[in-house]
């Protein structure tokens, strides 16, 4: 096991955590203005409210992370996709500000919602450009990027963006089942069915269209005998999308999430696969990309030892909210938040079922 | 406009914006765990009263802080690739370690410090109030260690191609002016932050209103700026003499001198005019100059003229920021002994016109920290890395279009946010401090209804939520005088 191969797994651990974790808060946040009452719009906000900061810190490490490890990846893909980092960015700062400021106030409601929603829509459709630019490969001369500001911008681009924003809107879904209660867990019950019919074709199109575009993704899983050994990817994600399918309206309100979170997963597996072994696809290998061995020892250390440390409190933060979100009619003592209640219930068996 | 100055404008916009945030937060994270500890300690309400205010102005200006912050780490990226490219092996440790100590750090334990306290102890309040604490002040660390090594860069080897290879990590981090430069920055959030206490408090004293908290408030930032003031100044000195022996052309643009010699004058004001390298107007008074920048009589200073014009930094914009950040911190100290003298004579709370001094200085920190940023890195132009690597080498092969639309984009969406942000703080600081449920207040209390205004006389809180409603038990355990 060389340092590229273990720093190539840790930058994609970093990744997925970000991606499960801020996608289920940026999916609340999809969801935010297609919810029936502003009851709920409140306990959507507030379930995520103790976490989100948490999980968009992921963002930084995987951003220097890359910066410090795989510095090509970060010097030569964030110029190649600077509208859509930008968007990115900017759609996280409204979203990030709304929490702060729409429980102030009462007449101004309404703009912090499409802030919030805005910004949670918008984020996740620019992270898609990104992604189906960086299947599709970016110009380069000379180990720099070459390109203009759209040429990066494909229609690969725009149907990952559609399908990220449905995954993690799918993702929001199943954390508002497991979270929430009566009226609000039905809406997201409802949507949860819309959202993965749209994953579900949108991974479909994006993979199509990879292997169709791109001959080294097709020849990487029709080839034999890959074929054979990597037919297990798409059948279990398959069978998983089947799993959500019935875990919507069923028993066990955790189960969505989970399984969704396994869906996110697989598609990132399928990524790597189909991308392997470059950082920025067919121009820069992680062999070619990796730092100085000296710069690896400093950041391995410090994520030996830091890294199991952070997850335990992160963890703990989520342990510490536990429970269903419930917004009750008191004050907190600092005045105008409603509380986040959390107290451990039994799982509601829905009298709404309808299927 | 070329893309290298449309980045730099970005750049020093988006900073610039930034850096109010930590500033504030820095010294407010650890004012709220001090609070939070003496409250624990103490038991006396006016110290729970004191947390939960400045928790919650608190909150507001960190959740700007992380968002703002966020933005940098990309932009490094996006319009500095060069530079990127160039420092990586050094500088992308510090970054990272700044994430995975402090960002996760201060985010693990927000939840608790905003919306924990009634559920967790008072002890483990004061720890997480303590862990956010730290990890501002380890984020500050981090991230000037980074900026220092840009100024003084040590313990690394640049090759043919330009790429900077770490050689030893304590020399990186521990460069020759990260010592001064963290604890001057350190210094001067806890100095802003404590004005701020100090301003908001004169504001309730100025209403007579929450006149408990405001007037403890008050006392504890008298104290704070009495000490701070005075120590900032000795740490200003100290990095003079630092940037004097790593990066004299900087200190000659500060001191608007052309010509290196012995004794020199200190100019005090004049309009350095860089095609003719001379000052017009100048005001100076003779061997100062010296006398402050080497402490002693004769010692000899670098002038401008020791480099090309084409290595020195844009002068008048680093001269007269130099002169705002220390006008600035002479008025503060002065502020602070005032106080002191005042308090002395037991006038501190009733002085009224020292308290609308003490509103006017509010902003003051805040001014001289952007002056202080801009002297630093103008000062270090027009070199990235000082001495070594050009900022025109390090900049994005992007196009100015693009990085006109997102300066254009930023602009608005940042000055949207600051005006937010200072209407929902003015909001916050009309309220006051949350009064605890049942507890009869001592002083008056008047609180605003759902839009802001003010209602004197008006009943207890209504938390602003229109679905809150005051039962009757609640209506009647509220004895209005």
């Amino acid at each position: 096991m060389d340092a590229s191969l273990m720093f190539a797994a840790v930058s994609a651990l970093a990744i997925v955590i970000y991606v499960l974790a801020d996608g289920f808060d940026l999916g609340v946040g999809i969801l935010f203005l297609a919810a029936p009452r502003d009851l709920d719009r409140d306990t959507m906000m507030a379930s995520i409210e103790p976490v989100w900061d948490g999980n968009e810190t992921w963002l930084v490490m995987g951003g220097t992370l890359l910066f410090a490890v795989f510095p090509a990846a970060y010097y030569v893909l964030l110029p190649a996709f600077y509208l859509p980092v930008m968007m990115m960015l900017i759609a996280l700062v409204l979203r990030g500000i709304a929490f702060s400021f729409r429980l102030q106030t009462v007449r101004y409601r309404r703009v912090w919602d499409f802030a919030f929603a805005g910004g949670s829509l918008v984020a996740p459709f620019a992270q898609g450009l990104i992604l189906g630019g960086f299947i599709g490969g970016v110009p380069m001369q000379d180990g720099v990027f070459s390109g203009g500001p759209f040429s990066t911008l494909t229609l690969l681009g725009v149907f990952s963006g559609i399908g990220l924003v449905a995954g993690y809107a799918l993702l929001g879904a199943g954390w508002l089942i497991w979270k929430t209660e009566g009226a609000t867990q039905v809406f997201a019950r409802e949507v949860g069915h819309a959202a993965l019919l749209l994953v579900a074709l949108m991974m479909v199109v994006v993979s199509a269209w990879s292997a169709l575009t791109e001959p080294a993704v097709a020849s990487r899983w029709f080839a034999w005998p890959n074929l054979a050994l990597l037919a297990p990817v798409p059948l279990v994600t398959a069978l998983v999308i089947v799993a959500i399918w019935r875990s919507l309206w069923g028993p066990r309100d955790v189960l969505t999430f989970q399984l969704s979170m396994i869906l996110f997963a697989l598609g990132f597996g399928g990524l790597c696969i189909s991308l392997w072994p470059y950082i920025v696809p067919r121009q820069i290998t992680i062999w070619d990309g990796i730092a100085d061995p000296q710069t690896l020892w400093f950041v391995g250390v410090g994520i030996v030892i830091v890294m199991p440390i952070v997850l335990a409190y992160q963890a703990r933060a989520y342990w510490v909210f536990r429970g269903k979100t419930r917004i009750h009619e008191d004050d907190s003592g600092y005045g105008e938040r409603p509380a986040i209640q959390s107290r451990r219930t039994s799982a509601q068996n829905n009298s709404l079922h309808i299927s | 406009m070329d893309a290298v100055v449309l980045s730099r404008l970005q750049f020093a916009f988006t900073m610039g914006y930034h850096i109010l945030w930590p500033t504030f937060t820095i010294g407010v994270a650890s004012y709220v765990a001090c609070l939070s500890g003496l409250w624990w300690w103490t038991r006396r309400p006016v110290y729970r009263d004191l947390m939960r205010f400045w928790a919650r102005i608190f909150g507001m200006g960190f959740a700007m802080g992380v968002i703002t912050g966020l933005v940098l780490s990309y932009e490094i990226g996006t319009n500095w690739s060069g530079f990127s490219k160039a420092v990586s092996n050094v500088l992308g440790p510090l970054f990272m370690y700044e994430a995975l100590t402090a960002f996760f750090l201060e985010a693990g334990f927000i939840g608790v410090v905003l919306f924990g306290e009634k559920r967790v102890g008072p002890g483990a309040h004061f720890f997480a109030c303590c862990m956010v604490a730290f990890g501002t002040l380890l984020s500050a660390t981090w991230v000037t260690a980074a900026n220092s090594w840009m100024q003084t860069p040590a313990g690394a080897i640049q090759d043919a191609n330009g790429i900077f290879h770490a050689v030893s990590w304590p020399d990186i981090v521990f460069n020759p002016s990260f010592p001064y430069r963290v604890s001057h920055m350190v210094c001067a959030s806890f100095l802003t932050g404590a004005f701020v206490v100090a301003g908001v408090s004169a504001l309730h004293l100025l209403w007579r209103r929450h006149l408990e908290t405001a007037r403890k408030g008050f006392s504890m930032a008298m104290w704070t700026v009495l000490l701070l003031a005075p120590l900032q100044i000795v740490l200003g000195d100290m990095q003079g003499l630092n940037t004097r022996e790593h990066q004299p052309t900087k200190l000659a643009a500060m001191e608007g001198l052309w010509d290196s010699g012995h004794g020199v004058a200190a100019t005090l004001f004049a309009w350095p005019d860089m095609a003719k390298e001379s000052n017009r107007f100048e005001l100076s008074i003779p061997h100062l100059g010296s006398l402050y920048l080497t402490h002693s009589w004769n010692g000899e200073v670098q002038g401008l003229k020791a480099v090309a014009r084409e290595d020195r930094p844009n002068v008048p914009i680093v001269f007269f920021a130099f002169r705002i950040m220390v006008g600035i911190g002479l008025i503060l100290l002065s502020v602070a002994i005032t106080g002191a003298v005042l308090r002395f004579r037991g006038r501190l709370y009733s002085a009224r016109w020292f308290h609308f001094v003490a509103v006017g200085a509010m902003p003051l920190g805040f001014v001289a920290v952007l002056a202080g940023w801009t002297v630093t890195e103008a000062g270090r132009q027009p070199f990235i890395v000082y001495g070594i690597l050009r900022t025109a080498q390090a900049a994005a092969p992007v196009s100015t279009d693009a990085i006109s639309m997102s300066l254009g984009l930023f602009v608005i969406v940042y000055n949207l946010l600051l005006l937010a942000f200072l209407w929902f703080g003015a909001r916050q600081v009309w309220r006051g401090p949350p009064a605890e449920r049942g507890e009869p207040q001592t002083l008056t209390q008047a609180r605003p209804g759902g839009r802001g205004i003010a209602l004197p006389g008006a009943h207890a809180a209504d938390p602003l939520l229109s679905r809150t409603s005051l039962t009757a038990t609640q209506e009647g355990s509220w004895m209005p005088r």
